[in-house]
C-alpha cells in the first residue's frame, strides 16, 4: 500500500510536505487534485517539492504521493510536430481537455497512445545488440525514425516483430525484456552516446552574417544575448526555420505568448527549402509561456534537450534553440528565494553557473552508440537585464559558449537587421571550419571573409575621424573605404527576413555576392587612384544595381551579369588606368 | 461555505500590510479573508502563505486599525469578481466597488480574479490593424489586436494626452465593432483621475467604459488588486462578450512599488532595486492576459502606462514590462522640450506585432518599405547633429545636409499633431513620402523600386 505524505506548508510554487522520504527530483503529485511537482530539498522530516501547476486553494493536511519516479521524458515516434508545455503535457490536448485557458490538474501523455506505426525491422532473431543499437525504423512524416534498444539493455534478440504498433506495444525481446518504442528518459540526466567528435562541421542557417561571418558550426553551443527589441526572436525564429538541421527543437521559455503564437502560426505554413514539406514536420516545440508556471518554466529547457539527445541518438543533426535561459535562471532564483536559500549574484543561486553548464555540456557532435553520427547544436537566448553584459546569466553563459552573436539596439534603431554587429560578435569556430569552407564553397572563402572583416574594422576607426572633424576633411582613398564599408554593410550584413529572396541565402550565393562587392571595391580604389571622384563611383547605375540585386528573383545571373559588366562600367568613368 | 467558517482571534503579528495568524484549521493558499476589528469594521485580505502553524493574510487596505483581538475569517475561495455587462459605463474603486453612486452590479457570473493563462495553442495570431490615428505609431510601431504595447514615459510628459488620444481614435478600419475601454488607475492623483474622467465624459467615451480607480491616497496594497480586477472584467467582455476591449493600465509603476512593499514586509530576499525576485512572473501573468483566442470574436489590447524612474528605460520596471511586451511607445522630454506633441522617440521604440497587421489588405504595400525608410533615414540625420555640435553645418557634405534637414522635417511633420488629430493610414504614409522625398532618390535603399515609381511623389507629379 503507497504511503501518503501531507502537506505541512504552501507557499506560491514551492510546497512542504511531510511524512515521506522520497528521493531528490522524484516526481511528486501534491494535493487532492494531483498536481505534478518534484522534490527540490529535504530537510530532516520536511520535503519541498516544486510544484508545475497553480497552486492556489491548495491547503495544508492534503495528500502528497511519491511516484518513486524522476521527471520522464516520453521518446519515440510521434514527437515531431508535437507542441508541449514544459513537461511535455501537448498543448492541443490540454485544450481539448480544459479548454482555451491552461487549468490544472490535468496529465496527459508526452506520446499518444492511439496511433499505430509501421514498424520495419533491421536486425532478426539472434542478432546481439546492445543499448543504443537500432532494432528498426518507422517513418515519421520524411524522417527514417530509428527505434532504439533503450539505453542499459543488451544482449540476444529474442523475438523481432513487423507490423503496426502503438508506442506501448512489445516490437522485440531483447534478454528477455519486452521492448516498445517509447522510451521514458530522466530529463535532467544526459543520454548516452560513444564519443564526443571535434565540431568541424558548419551549420549552414542561410543567413550571411551568420555563415560567412561568425559561423557556428553542427555541435557547437552559441548565445545571442539582446537587451529587448533587438531582434533577438526573429533572429532565432530564421535560424530554426533555415538552419540545414534535420530536426529543430524550439523552447519557448517564459516568452511571451504571442510570439509562440506566432511560432505556431507561421512554422506549418512555412516549407523546409529541403524537402518542400511543412516546417512543423521536423520540428518539435516546447511553449511555456511567462505566464505558464515558473517550475514547469525551469523543468522545459531539460525536457527539450533530452527530446534532442533522442533524435542526436538516432544519427541526426539537431538544432536546439532555448529562448530565453535567462527566463530559465530566472526561474532558478525565484525558486531559490521561496526556498530562502543563501542568494549568490543578483539574487541568482550560487549553482547557477552549474547548472548552465551542465546543460551546454549536452550539446555537441557525438559518435553514437550504434555507428552513426549525431549532433547538438544549442542557441540560447539570454535577456540581460537592461542591456547589461556584465550580469550574471551573460556572463556565465559567456564563459562556457565558444559563439557569441551580440544583438545591437543601435542596429535595430537603424533598422539594420539581423541586428548582429559584426565587431563584438565573435566566433571561436572559425579556424576549425576554414577547412571545410575551403574544400566546400572555395579556397579564398577565409580570406574573403578576413578581408571583409578588415574593411569593417577600418571603418570603425575612420568614423571616430569622421566623428570629429567630418567625412570631407578625409582623403578620397579613406572615403571610398568608407564607402566600401557600406556596401559590406548594406548589400551583404543586411538581410530581409520578411522578403522571400532574401530570407535565405545559400553558401555560393554569399561568396558570390561578397566576391563581387571585393571586385567593386577594387576597381574603385584603382579608379579613386586614377582621379575619379568617390561621389561618381557611388553614383554609378551597377553600384545601384548589385544593392538591389538580393531582392530579385534572379539574383544569381544577375550577380553575374553585374561581375561581368563591372570592368566596362568602370572603364565609361574614364580617369588615367 | 463562507457563512459557517470558523473566527480566529489568534493574530501573533502585524508587519505592513501582513497579519500572521497561528493554529488554524487547515487554511487554502490564496484563499480570501477578512478581519473584524472589535468595532465591527471589515477589511480583506488574501492568504500569502498557509502551513500548519501560521498563516500569513495579505490585507488589502492596509493594516492600520488592525488589532491583535481582531477577529479573522476565511471565506473558503479564492478572490472572484463579480462580472456583468452593464458595468460598461460604471466607475469602480481599486478593490471593485462602485463609487459613482450608482446601484450594486448585478452579477452574470462570478469569476476568479488571478486568471489562468492562454493555452498557446489557442490564441490567435494578432494581427488586424488598430488605427489609432497617431502617425507615429501607425506608421511606425504599429498596434494591432492582441497586442500589449506600453507607453514608456517619465513623469511630466503628456503619456496620459496620448493614452487619451488613443481610446478616443482607435478603430480597426471597415469594421463597425466599436472598442470597450477597461481603464484601470493604479496610485494616480485624484487630479490626474479628474483629467482622464472629464475626457471620458466629454468625449461620451465613459458609456462604453468601465473604470477602476485606485487613487494615490488609497491603500498602496490594494494597487495589486485593481489590475486584477480590471482584466477579469476585460476577459468577460472580450471572450464571453465578443467585444473588442481596449485595457488601458497606469502606472505600472505605482503597482511595482506596491509589490515591493509587500516583499519587503515578508521580508524576501530582494532581487534587482529591491524588487523582488518575482516580478518578472508577476509582470507576467498581468500583461500575457492580452491576446485573441481561437474562434472567439472578441479581443483584449494593452496599453499600459508607466513611468521611467530618473527616465532610466533600464530600471527593472521598463526593463522587464519590455521582456514580456510586444515593443514600447517611449516618449522623449527632448522632443516634449521642443514644443512636439506627440513626443514620441521612434527610434527607441518599437512594436513586434508590426509586420502582422502591416502590408497589402491590411494597410498599404509600401507601409514596411517606407517605416524602414523613415527609420533609417531619421537616425542617421540624428548622428549627424551631434557631429553638426562639434563641426558646424558647413562642414557636412551636401547629402548630409539633406539628412539633416530631413530629421528636422520628420519630427516637425510626421511626429508632430495634433490632439484631437485623427490622421487616418493613407495620410500618415502620405506625409512619409513627402518628407522622402527630400532626400536623393539612390538614397532610398529601404524601398523596393516598384514602390518608389509608384508612391514616390516625383513619379506621381509626372502622371
Amino acid at each position: 500500500m503507497e504511503k501518503h505524505g501531507t502537506i505541512y506548508r504552501v507557499a506560491g510554487p514551492v510546497v512542504t510536505a511531510t511524512g515521506i522520504s522520497p528521493r531528490m527530483y522524484d516526481v511528486m503529485l501534491v494535493g487532492e487534485e494531483g498536481l505534478m511537482g518534484e522534490v527540490i530539498k529535504i530537510d530532516g522530516d520536511k520535503t519541498i517539492i516544486q510544484v508545475y501547476e497553480e497552486t492556489s486553494g491548495l491547503k495544508p493536511g492534503e495528500k502528497v504521493i511519491d511516484t518513486h519516479h524522476p521527471l520522464v521524458a516520453e521518446l519515440g515516434p510521434g514527437l515531431l510536430s508535437s507542441v508541449y508545455d514544459g513537461i511535455q503535457r501537448p498543448l492541443p490536448v490540454l485544450m481539448e481537455s480544459m479548454g482555451d485557458f491552461i487549468k490544472r490538474g490535468v496529465s496527459a501523455n508526452g506520446l499518444d497512445r492511439s496511433k499505430k506505426w509501421k514498424f520495419v525491422p533491421v536486425v532478426k532473431k539472434g542478432d546481439k545488440v546492445e543499448g543504443g543499437d537500432v532494432l528498426g525504423t518507422v517513418q515519421e512524416f520524411y524522417l527514417t525514425h530509428k527505434i532504439m534498444v533503450h539505453p542499459g539493455i543488451s544482449g540476444t534478440v529474442e523475438e523481432i516483430r513487423e507490423g503496426e504498433f502503438t508506442v506501448e506495444e512489445t516490437v522485440a525481446k531483447v534478454a528477455g525484456k519486452d521492448i516498445m518504442m517509447m522510451q521514458k528518459w530522466p530529463v535532467r540526466m544526459g543520454r548516452p552516446f560513444g564519443k564526443k567528435l571535434l565540431p568541424d562541421i558548419p551549420l549552414i542557417t542561410g543567413q550571411r552574417v551568420l555563415d560567412t561571418m561568425f559561423p557556428l558550426p553542427k555541435g557547437g553551443t552559441a548565445a545571442i544575448p539582446g537587451a529587448f527589441g533587438t531582434g533577438k526572436t526573429v533572429t532565432q525564429q530564421q535560424l530554426a526555420k533555415w538552419s540545414d538541421a534535420e530536426i529543430v527543437v524550439y523552447i519557448g521559455c517564459g516568452e511571451r505568448g504571442n510570439e509562440m503564437t506566432e511560432v505556431l502560426a507561421t512554422f506549418p505554413e512555412l516549407e523546409d527549402p529541403k524537402t518542400g514539406e511543412p516546417l512543423m514536420q521536423r520540428t518539435v516545440l516546447i511553449a511555456n509561456t511567462s505566464n505558464m508556471p515558473v517550475a514547469a518554466r525551469e523543468a522545459s529547457v531539460y525536457t527539450g534537450m533530452t527530446i534532442a539527445e533522442y533524435y542526436r541518438d538516432q544519427g541526426y543533426n539537431v538544432s536546439l534553440m532555448a529562448d530565453s535561459t535567462s527566463r530559465w535562471a530566472e526561474a532558478m532564483r525565484e525558486i531559490s528565494s521561496r526556498l530562502e536559500e543563501m542568494p549568490g549574484e543578483e539574487g541568482f543561486p550560487a549553482y547557477l553557473s552549474a547548472r548552465l553548464s551542465e546543460f551546454y555540456e549536452r550539446a555537441g557532435r557525438v559518435q553514437n552508440r550504434n555507428g552513426t553520427v549525431g549532433s547538438i547544436s544549442v542557441v540560447g537566448a539570454v535577456s540581460p537585464p537592461g542591456g547589461d553584459l556584465s550580469e550574471p546569466v551573460t556572463q556565465n553563459t559567456l564563459r562556457i559558449v565558444r559563439v557569441f552573436w551580440a544583438l545591437d539596439s543601435k542596429l535595430r534603431e537603424r533598422r539594420h537587421f539581423p541586428t548582429i554587429n559584426w565587431l563584438t560578435s565573435y566566433s571561436l569556430y572559425t579556424t576549425g571550419l576554414n577547412g571545410w569552407y575551403k574544400e566546400n564553397v572555395a579556397d579564398d572563402f577565409p580570406a574573403l571573409r578576413q578581408w571583409a572583416m578588415e574593411i569593417l574594422q577600418r571603418e570603425s576607426e575612420l568614423q571616430e575621424i569622421v566623428q570629429l572633424v567630418g567625412s570631407d576633411a578625409l582623403p578620397d582613398e579613406q572615403k571610398m573605404t568608407l564607402e566600401v564599408a557600406r556596401m559590406i554593410r548594406e548589400i551583404f550584413l543586411q538581410q530581409n527576413a520578411y522578403h522571400k529572396v532574401d530570407t535565405y541565402c545559400p553558401l555560393p550565393r554569399q561568396y558570390t555576392m561578397l566576391k563581387v562587392i571585393k571586385k567593386f571595391a577594387d576597381l574603385s580604389i584603382r579608379a579613386v587612384e586614377g582621379g575619379v571622384a568617390v561621389d561618381d563611383i557611388v553614383a554609378m547605375p551597377i553600384r545601384n544595381r548589385l544593392a538591389k540585386s538580393k531582392y530579385e528573383e534572379t539574383i544569381d545571373s544577375e550577380l553575374e551579369a553585374i561581375d561581368k559588366e563591372m570592368a566596362e562600367a568602370f572603364d565609361s568613368l574614364g580617369g588615367k588606368a | 461555505m463562507s457563512i459557517a467558517s470558523k473566527e480566529y482571534r489568534t493574530i501573533t503579528q502585524i508587519a505592513g500590510p501582513l497579519v500572521f495568524v497561528e493554529k488554524t484549521e487547515p487554511i487554502g493558499y490564496n484563499e480570501l479573508a477578512t478581519v473584524t476589528m472589535p468595532d465591527g469594521t471589515q477589511k480583506r485580505g488574501q492568504v500569502l502563505d498557509t502551513s500548519e502553524d501560521f498563516v500569513v493574510i495579505q490585507v488589502f487596505e492596509g493594516t492600520t486599525g488592525i488589532e491583535k483581538a481582531a477577529g479573522v475569517k476565511f471565506l473558503g475561495e479564492t478572490m472572484k469578481m463579480p462580472v456583468s455587462r452593464d458595468m460598461l459605463g460604471r466607475i469602480l474603486s481599486g478593490a471593485g466597488e462602485p463609487i459613482d453612486g450608482g446601484p450594486a452590479i448585478t452579477p452574470e457570473k462570478r469569476l476568479d480574479i488571478s486568471g489562468a493563462a492562454i493555452n498557446p495553442w489557442a490564441r490567435a495570431e494578432p494581427k488586424e490593424f488598430i488605427q489609432t490615428g497617431i502617425s507615429t505609431i501607425d506608421g511606425m510601431n504599429t498596434l494591432v489586436r492582441g497586442q500589449k504595447l506600453p507607453i514608456f514615459s517619465s513623469s511630466g510628459l503628456p503619456h496620459n494626452d496620448i493614452a487619451l488620444q488613443i481610446a478616443r481614435q482607435a478603430k480597426v478600419r471597415g469594421s463597425e465593432e466599436e472598442f470597450a475601454v477597461v481603464f484601470a488607475a493604479m496610485g494616480i492623483t485624484a487630479e490626474e483621475a479628474q483629467y482622464f474622467m472629464s475626457d471620458f465624459e466629454r468625449t461620451g467615451a465613459l458609456k462604453r467604459a468601465v473604470v477602476f480607480m485606485n487613487l494615490a491616497d488609497d491603500p498602496a496594497i490594494e494597487r495589486i488588486l485593481t489590475p486584477k480586477l480590471a482584466l477579469t472584467t476585460a476577459e468577460y467582455l472580450a471572450f464571453e462578450l465578443d467585444m473588442h476591449v481596449l485595457v488601458i493600465l497606469t502606472d505600472i509603476t505605482n503597482y511595482c512599488e506596491a509589490l515591493r512593499q509587500i516583499g519587503a514586509a515578508r521580508e524576501e530576499v530582494p532581487g534587482r532595486r529591491g524588487y523582488p525576485g518575482y516580478m518578472y512572473t508577476d509582470l507576467a501573468t498581468m500583461y500575457e492576459r492580452a491576446g485573441r483566442i481561437k474562434g472567439k470574436k472578441g479581443s483584449i489590447t494593452q496599453i499600459p502606462i508607466l513611468t521611467m524612474p530618473g527616465d532610466d528605460i533600464t530600471h527593472p520596471i521598463p526593463d522587464l514590462t519590455g521582456y514580456i511586451t510586444e515593443g514600447q511607445i517611449v516618449t522623449s522630454r527632448e522632443l516634449h522640450r521642443a514644443g512636439i506633441y506627440p513626443p514620441i522617440n521612434v527610434s527607441a521604440s518599437l512594436s513586434r506585432l508590426m509586420n502582422a497587421g502591416i502590408g497589402p489588405g491590411l494597410t498599404r504595400e509600401d507601409h514596411k518599405a517606407i517605416s524602414d525608410q523613415l527609420y533609417a533615414a531619421y537616425a542617421e540625420g540624428k548622428d549627424l547633429r551631434g557631429l553638426v555640435a562639434i563641426v558646424g553645418k558647413d562642414a557636412l557634405s551636401e547629402r548630409d545636409k539633406q539628412f539633416l534637414d530631413f530629421a528636422d522635417a520628420f519630427e516637425d511633420k510626421f511626429v508632430r499633431q495634433g490632439t484631437d488629430e485623427d490622421r487616418d493610414i493613407e495620410t500618415t504614409l502620405d506625409i512619409a513620402w513627402e518628407l522622402v522625398a527630400k532626400l536623393p532618390i539612390n538614397q532610398l535603399s529601404r524601398i523596393d523600386r516598384k514602390y518608389i515609381e509608384k508612391y514616390h511623389p516625383e513619379y506621381r507629379k509626372s502622371e
